[in-house]
C-alpha cells in the first residue's frame, strides 16, 4: 500500500484545506462558522486516526526494517523518503489517538480565533506526523523545526497571563538544540555522502566524530524530553498552555526526543552512545529524583503534573541507553504509557481549570463531594503516575530499571526510589484536591462530568488499563525492530 | 466442570463483583451491590475449599497452572498472567475466601447506615480479587501486580471515610510506606531475572543451587548472589507485612472501618510477606545469611510491637500491634526453617485476630463508636456474645491448651510449633536462640495486653455511664444516624451526639455481625486441632506436596517435635503471668494501670510514644524531603538553572558591555552554576566507577 503513509502525514492538511475554503466563503466570527470549523478539525483528524489504524492493520511485525516506504526527487538532490518501523509507528498511532481528543478537549474552553486554533493543531498534527515517518535526513529536520511554530503559536495566541515569558524560554532552549542539530546533519551529510536515514544507521562513522555527532543531536533531543537540567521551559510552557496544547506537549512533542535518540543516537553513533552512558544515566537519575522532590512542593496542579513529566522521561533515557531489550522496549513503551497518562492528566486539570479558572492546588479540596465520577478518573491516572501494576504507567518502569539495572545496578537503585517518590506527590497532591470537606464555598455549585468530557476520558481509561493489563499487544509489533535495534547496537560496542 | 474453570471462576468473580459495584452501585442499589459481591465472595470461599480439598486429599493434580493470557513478553522476561495452584496457594485461598466472605457478611451489619454502600463492598471484593491474584501468581510481575493491587485497596480502604483528615494522611502514609518496602521488592525482581534469566518460579526454583555459591555485584559490593536476592525481596515483605522499621502505617491503618482492619490489616494483606517467603522457601532455603536477617526482624518485630502494645489505649490500635508481633512470629519461624510453622499460625491467626478485630468492631458498634478502652468497661452484661467471642479469641491468641495434649485453641498449636522450632534452631544458632527467647517472652506480654484488652473492656466498673440512662434510651433510636462515618479515636461526634460518648446504653450487634463472629469464633478454636498434623506433624509432606521447600539439611521441624517437655509447658507458664499480671492491675486493683499511666514515667512515655518512630521519621525523612524539594526548586531550578539559562542569558548580554571580565561579575549564579556542572561531573565519574 504505497501512497498510505503520505496519505496518513497529509491527511490534516487538507482539513486545514476546507477550513481556509470555509473561512473564505463565511464570516469567521460566525458562531455556525465556528462550529463548521470544530467539526471539519473533529473529522480530519477522525479520519487520520483511521489512516493509521489501517497503517497498523497492514503493518508486518516480524519485519524488522521500513515498511511502506516511499522515496521520490524532491528538490536539488534532496529526497522525499518516508517509512515506518515498529517503534516509529506507535508514534504515529500516539499522535492520531491524541488530536481528536485534543479537538474535543478544546471545544468549549477556546473561544477566540477558533478556526486558526483549529488550523494550528491540525498542522501541527503533519508535522509531527512527519517526523515519525521521515527517513531522510533533511526531511526529518524540518519536520523536526516546523513543528515548534505552531506550537509556539498556541501557547503565545491561546495563552494564559505569561505566555509570552513561556514561549521565550521555550524558543531558547531549542534554539540552543537546533543550531547544534543542524550543523551535525551537515557534518553528517558531508562525510557520508546521503542523507538517507536508513543507510546512515548502518554507516560506520569514525569513533572521534561521533562525539562530536553525538552531541549535538543530543544537545536538541535533551531539550526536547526535556532532561535535566534543561527541563525548566517545560513547567513554564505547560502551565501557559491552553489545556489541549498541553496534551500535545506532554503526549507528543516529548516524544520526539526519546524518537530521536533511538533513531539517530543510538543506531548511529553506537560507540559515543556508549561512552557517554554514564552522563546520560546520572543526567535521568537526577531527573527522576530532583523533580519528584520539586513536583511534591508544587502549589499550581500543572506545574506538579509538568515536572512529574520530567521524571517520567528520566526513565524513558534511562532506559534507551541501557541499551539491551528490556531497556529499550521499556522506553518505548514508558513514552506511549506517559503519552497517554500524562494527557489525561492535563486534561483532568482542564476540567477543574475549565469551572474555576485557577489551577491553585489550595483553592480546591473536596472535590469527591460534587464530582465523584471525576474523582474516580484523576484516580486511575494518579494510580497510572504513580506506575500502579495493571495502568500502563508501571509496565515502562519496571523494564527500564530492570534494563538499567543490566548495566549499573547504582542507577537502577536511584531510579527505583523515584517510585517511592511518585507515590509522595501524586497521592498528596490527590489527597488536597479531591478529598476532605469541601469547604470553599465557590465549590459549592461545581459539576461534575458532562457527556462531552466523559468521552474524551473513555478512550484515555481503555488505553491506560488496556496497555497495562496486555502490553504484549505493544511489544508484538516492537519485537523485530528492537531486537534489530538491540543487535546492531550490542555489535557495534563489542558487547 | 474442570478445576482449571473452577480456580478461574474464584479468582474472577471478587472482581466481577467489584466492577459491578463499583460502577453501576447508584443503578443497581444498595442490597443489589451487596448482594452481589457477598454472593460472589461465598462462590469463591466455595470452590477455595474445594480446591484445598481436591489439591491435597481429593483426585485434583497437586500442582497445577493455568495460563490466560500474556503480560509481558520480552526475550527472557517472559511473564504471563496465570493461576498456579498448589497446598500452598490453596491454603491461602481458603484463608483470603473465608475471612473475605465473612467480614462481606458482617459489614452488611457493620455499614449499615453508611451512605457509600457499593463503593464500600466494591473496594473489599476488589481487595478480594487482587490478594488471589497474589496468590495464585506463578511468575515475579504477576505477584508484584497483586502486592501493590492489595496496597492500593488497603489505600482506597484506610481513606474510606475521605472527609477525616487522619484517614487521608493514614491512607497516604501506608501507601507510601508500602512502596518503600516495594522499592526493594522491585531491585529483588531486577536482580533475579539478571541472575537467573528468567522471572517465572517453576524455571528459578530448580536452579537455585548453581547460584548457592556464587557471588554477585550490586551497589559496589560483591554479594552472596542468593542472599541478595532474597534480601532485596524481604524488604518488599517488611513493608507489607508491617515488620520493624517499615512497621509505622500498620497502627495509623486503624483509621479504616473495621471490618477492612479485620480483613486487610490483621488476616490477609499483611501476611503476605509471610507468603512470599514461603513461597520462594527453595531461594531462602540457600540464603543463610539473609535468613538470619529475617529470624532477627521478624524477633525484633514480635518484641517490639507487644511492648507497644502493653501501652495503647485504643481498642484497634492493641490488635493491630498484636498483629505486628504476631507476624514477627511468623516471619523468625520461617527465618530458621520452619516455613510450614509460618503458614500453619498465619492460617490459625487469620481466624482468631479477625476474630478479635470484628469482635472489636462489635463493641465499637455497641459503644457508639467509641474506641477509648478507658471509657468502656463492664460491658460483659450488655454485649454478652460479643463477650464470649472475645474471650475465645483471647484464649486462641494467648495459645492457651494442656501441654502433653491435644486439648487446646488455634494458636496454642500454632505459636507453641513456633517456639519449639525456634529453640531447636537455637541450639546452634545465636540469632534463633535469640528469637527463641523473644517467643517466650513475648508470649508473656501478649498474655498481658490481650487480657488487658480484656478486662478494660468488659470487666471492671463502667466508665461509659456519665448521663442518666432514661436520657439516653430516648436517642437510641436515631443515634445510628452517622455513626459509620465518624469511626475513631479522636474524633468528636458531630452534633446530634453532643451529648457526649458515655450517653448511650451499649448494646449488642446484630446476627449479622455476630453470625460471621460465631463462624470464626470456631476456626479460632478448632483450626488448630484440626490441621496440627497436616500443617507441621507427620503428615506435613503428604500435604504440603513440595509447595514448601527445605533443604536436605534443614531438620528443624523434626527437631522441634523432639523438644524437652519443659518447653511444652514453658509458653503456657509465660501466658498465665501475663494473665496474673493483668488481672492484678486492671483486675484485682482496678485504676492501677490508669495511675501508672498518668505519671508518664519514661518506660511508659515510651511504649505509649511507640518507641517515638513516627517522630524520628518525621523529623527526618518526611523534614528532608520537604526541604530538599523546596532546594531544588526554589534554588536549584529557580536561581541557578533560570538564572544562568534564559533569565541569565539575557541579563548577561547586557551586562558584559558595562563589566570587564567574565570571571568576576560577582554573579553567585555563576559560581552556582559551575558547582551544578561539577556535581554532574562527578556523579557521571561515580557511575563510571560503579560500572566497572
Amino acid at each position: 500500500m504505497t501512497g498510505l503513509l503520505s496519505l496518513t502525514t497529509f491527511a490534516p492538511l487538507l482539513g486545514v484545506a476546507a477550513i481556509l475554503v470555509l473561512r473564505l466563503f463565511a464570516r469567521s466570527d460566525d458562531e455556525k462558522t465556528v462550529s463548521a470549523g470544530k467539526w471539519i478539525a473533529l473529522v480530519t483528524t477522525l479520519a487520520t486516526l483511521a489512516l493509521s489504524i489501517l497503517l497498523v492493520a497492514e503493518f508486518d511485525p516480524a519485519n524488522p526494517g521500513f515498511q511502506f516506504a516511499e522515496d521520490a526527487n524532491w528538490f536539488a538532490g534532496l529526497h522525499y523518503r518516508m517509512g515506518v518501523d515498529g517503534i516509529s509507528i506507535l508514534f504515529v498511532l500516539l499522535t492520531a489517538f491524541l488530536m481528536p481528543i485534543c479537538i474535543a478537549a478544546s471545544w468549549k474552553s477556546i473561544e477566540t480565533r477558533v478556526l486558526e486554533y483549529m488550523i494550528a493543531f491540525l498542522v501541527l498534527e503533519t508535522l509531527v506526523i512527519g517526523v515519525f515517518c521521515a527517513l531522510d535526513l533533511v526531511l526529518f529536520y524540518a519536520f523536526f523545526e516546523f513543528g515548534l511554530v505552531p506550537m509556539f503559536l498556541i501557547i503565545g495566541i491561546w495563552g494564559g497571563k505569561r505566555r509570552v515569558y513561556a514561549a521565550y524560554k521555550f524558543f531558547l532552549y531549542t534554539l540552543l538544540g537546533s543550531v547544534l542539530m543542524l550543523a551535525a546533519i551537515l557534518g553528517m551529510i558531508g562525510v557520508a555522502g546521503t542523507s538517507s536515514i536508513p543507510e546512515l544507521m548502518v554507516y560506520k562513522f569514525d569513533p572521534a566524530l561521533q562525539t562530536w555527532l553525538w552531541l549535538a543531536f543530543f544537545a536538541s533531543f535533551a531539550v526536547k524530553m526535556p532532561m535535566w537540567p534543561v527541563h525548566t521551559w517545560l513547567p513554564d510552557a505547560h502551565v501557559e498552555a491552553p489545556t489541549a496544547g498541553s496534551v500535545i506537549l506532554a503526549g507528543i512533542l516529548l516524544k520526539m526526543g526519546g524518537y530521536g535518540l533511538l533513531r539517530f543516537s543510538l543506531p548511529m553513533f553506537p560507540q559515543a552512545s556508549e561512552f557517554f552512558t554514564p552522563l546520560v544515566f546520572a543526567m535521568s537519575v537526577i531527573a527522576i529524583i530532583y523533580t519528584s522532590l520539586v513536583a511534591f512542593r508544587q502549589t499550581d496542579i500543572k506545574k506538579l503534573i509538568a515536572y512529574s513529566s520530567v521524571a517520567h522521561m528520566g526513565f524513558v533515557t534511562m532506559g534507551i541507553f541501557s541499551g539491551n531489550e528490556a531497556g529499550v522496549q521499556g522506553a518505548i513503551f514508558q513514552m506511549l504509557s506517559h503519552g497517554v497518562i500524562a494527557s489525561a492528566l492535563f486534561l483532568c486539570v482542564g476540567v477543574v481549570y475549565d469551572r474555576m479558572h485557577t489551577r491553585e492546588i489550595a483553592f480546591y479540596g473536596g472535590l469527591v463531594n460534587r464530582m465523584p465520577w471525576y474523582a474516580a478518573v484523576f484516580m486511575l491516572f494518579t494510580m497510572g503516575n504513580v506506575g500502579l501494576p495493571g495502568t500502563s504507567g508501571f509496565v515502562g518502569e519496571i523494564l527500564t530499571m530492570t534494563g538499567a539495572y543490566g548495566v549499573s545496578t547504582w542507577t537502577a537503585i536511584f531510579a527505583a526510589t523515584g517510585v517511592i517518590l511518585s507515590a509522595v506527590y501524586a497521592l498528596s497532591l490527590y489527597r488536597r484536591v479531591i478529598f476532605g470537606e469541601l469547604t470553599n464555598p465557590a465549590l459549592a455549585e461545581i459539576g461534575d462530568l458532562d457527556w462531552r468530557e466523559v468521552a474524551i476520558f473513555a478512550p484515555l481509561i481503555a488505553s491506560t488499563l488496556y496497555l497495562g493489563i496486555y502490553p504484549a499487544a505493544i511489544f508484538d509489533l516492537t519485537q523485530a525492530s528492537v531486537d534489530n535495534l538491540v543487535a546492531l547496537y550490542s555489535a557495534a560496542i563489542g558487547a | 466442570m474442570t478445576p482449571q474453570l473452577l480456580v478461574t471462576i474464584a479468582v474472577f468473580a471478587p472482581l466481577v463483583a467489584a466492577m459491578i459495584a463499583g460502577l453501576s452501585g447508584r443503578r443497581i442499589g444498595n442490597v443489589a451491590s451487596m448482594a452481589l459481591t457477598t454472593g460472589a465472595l461465598f462462590l469463591s470461599c466455595a470452590i477455595a475449599w474445594t480446591t484445598f480439598h481436591g489439591v491435597i486429599w481429593g483426585d485434583w493434580p497437586a500442582k497445577f497452572t493455568v495460563h490466560l493470557l500474556p503480560f509481558i513478553n520480552i526475550g527472557d522476561f517472559q511473564s504471563n498472567w496465570s493461576i498456579r495452584i498448589d497446598t500452598l496457594s490453596a491454603v491461602m485461598l481458603v484463608v483470603v475466601t473465608s475471612v473475605s466472605s465473612l467480614v462481606h457478611l458482617y459489614s452488611w451489619g457493620y455499614m449499615a447506615e453508611d451512605p457509600s454502600k457499593p463503593r464500600f463492598f466494591a473496594y473489599l471484593s476488589l481487595f478480594t480479587f487482587a490478594m488471589l491474584a497474589l496468590v495464585t501468581a506463578a511468575d515475579f510481575m504477576q505477584l508484584f501486580f497483586g502486592w501493590e493491587g492489595v496496597g492500593l485497596a488497603s489505600y482506597l480502604l484506610i481513606g474510606f471515610w475521605f472527609h477525616k483528615p487522619t484517614a487521608n494522611a493514614a491512607s497516604i502514609k501506608a501507601f507510601v510506606v508500602n512502596r518503600v518496602g516495594d522499592f526493594g521488592f522491585a531491585l529483588g525482581i531486577m536482580t533475579v531475572f539478571w541472575m537467573f534469566g528468567t522471572i517465572q518460579f517453576a524455571e528459578i526454583f530448580p536452579r537455585v543451587t548453581e547460584f548457592a555459591t556464587t557471588g554477585w555485584f550490586f551497589a559496589g559490593h560483591w554479594f552472596h548472589a542468593v542472599d541478595l536476592a532474597c534480601a532485596l525481596l524481604f524488604v518488599g515483605a517488611m513493608g507489607k507485612s508491617a515488620q520493624f522499621f517499615l512497621h509505622t502505617w500498620l497502627p495509623d491503618a486503624m483509621e479504616g472501618p473495621t471490618p477492612v482492619s479485620a480483613l486487610i490489616h490483621a488476616a490477609t494483606m499483611v501476611t503476605a510477606g509471610v507468603y512470599m517467603v514461603c513461597l520462594l522457601s527453595p531461594m531462602f532455603e540457600y540464603a543463610p545469611v539473609t535468613k538470619q536477617i529475617v529470624t532477627l526482624v521478624g524477633a525484633i518485630t514480635a518484641l517490639f510491637a507487644a511492648t507497644v502494645g502493653l501501652a495503647q489505649n485504643d481498642i484497634k490500635r492493641v490488635i493491630a500491634y498484636s498483629t505486628c508481633s504476631q507476624l514477627g512470629y511468623m516471619f523468625f519461624a520461617a527465618g530458621v526453617g520452619a516455613y510450614q510453622a509460618a503458614m500453619f499460625h498465619l492460617f490459625t491467626h487469620a481466624f482468631f485476630k479477625a476474630l478479635l478485630f470484628l469482635g472489636a468492631g462489635s463493641v465499637i458498634h455497641g459503644m457508639h463508636h467509641e474506641q477509648d478502652m478507658r471509657k468502656m468497661g463492664g460491658l460483659w452484661k450488655y454485649l454478652p456474645v460479643t463477650y464470649a467471642i472475645m474471650t475465645i479469641g483471647t484464649l486462641a491468641i494467648t495459645g492457651f491448651g494442656i501441654p502433653g495434649t491435644d486439648i487446646g485453641l488455634a494458636g496454642f498449636f500454632s505459636k507453641d510449633t513456633i517456639i519449639e522450632a525456634a529453640y531447636a534452631a537455637g541450639q546452634h544458632n545465636p540469632v534463633a536462640f535469640f528469637a527463641f527467647l523473644v517467643s517466650l517472652s513475648a508470649a508473656g506480654l501478649t498474655a498481658f495486653y490481650s487480657w488487658r484488652l480484656a478486662f478494660m473492656t468488659f470487666h471492671g466498673k463502667p466508665k461509659w455511664a456519665h448521663d442518666d440512662h432514661a436520657h439516653a434510651d430516648a436517642h437510641g433510636a436515631d443515634d445510628h444516624a452517622s455513626h459509620a462515618q465518624i469511626e475513631t479515636h479522636s474524633e468528636p461526634l458531630p452534633d446530634d451526639h453532643a451529648h457526649g460518648h458515655g450517653a448511650h446504653k451499649p448494646h449488642e450487634s446484630p446476627l449479622v455481625m455476630l453470625a460471621p463472629l460465631v463462624l470464626l469464633a470456631v476456626g479460632a478454636v478448632f483450626a488448630g486441632y484440626a490441621f496440627v498434623e497436616a500443617f507441621v506433624g507427620e503428615e506435613r509432606n503428604a500435604f504440603w506436596r513440595g509447595a514448601i521447600f527445605n533443604a536436605p539439611t534443614n531438620q528443624v521441624l523434626e527437631h522441634a517435635h523432639h523438644s524437652p517437655t519443659w518447653l511444652h509447658w514453658a509458653p503456657l507458664v509465660v501466658s498465665a503471668i501475663g494473665f496474673a499480671a493483668a488481672w492484678f492491675y486492671y483486675i484485682a486493683n482496678e485504676g492501677m494501670g490508669a495511675r501508672i499511666a498518668a505519671k508518664k514515667g519514661p518506660l511508659w512515655s515510651f511504649l505509649y510514644n511507640k518507641w517515638y518512630f513516627d517522630e524520628i521519621y518525621e523529623a527526618t525523612f518526611v523534614r528532608a524531603t520537604r526541604l530538599l524539594g523546596d532546594l531544588f526548586w526554589k534554588v536549584g531550578d529557580q536561581k541557578i538553572i533560570d538564572g544562568l539559562g534564559p533569565d541569565g542569558a539575557s541579563a548577561v548580554s547586557y551586562d558584559i558591555g558595562r563589566r570587564a571580565g567574565l570571571a568576576q561579575t560577582g554573579y553567585v549564579y555563576h559560581y552556582a552554576f559551575v558547582m551544578l556542572l561539577g556535581v554532574l561531573g562527578l556523579l557521571t565519574y561515580a557511575v563510571f566507577q560503579w560500572q566497572a
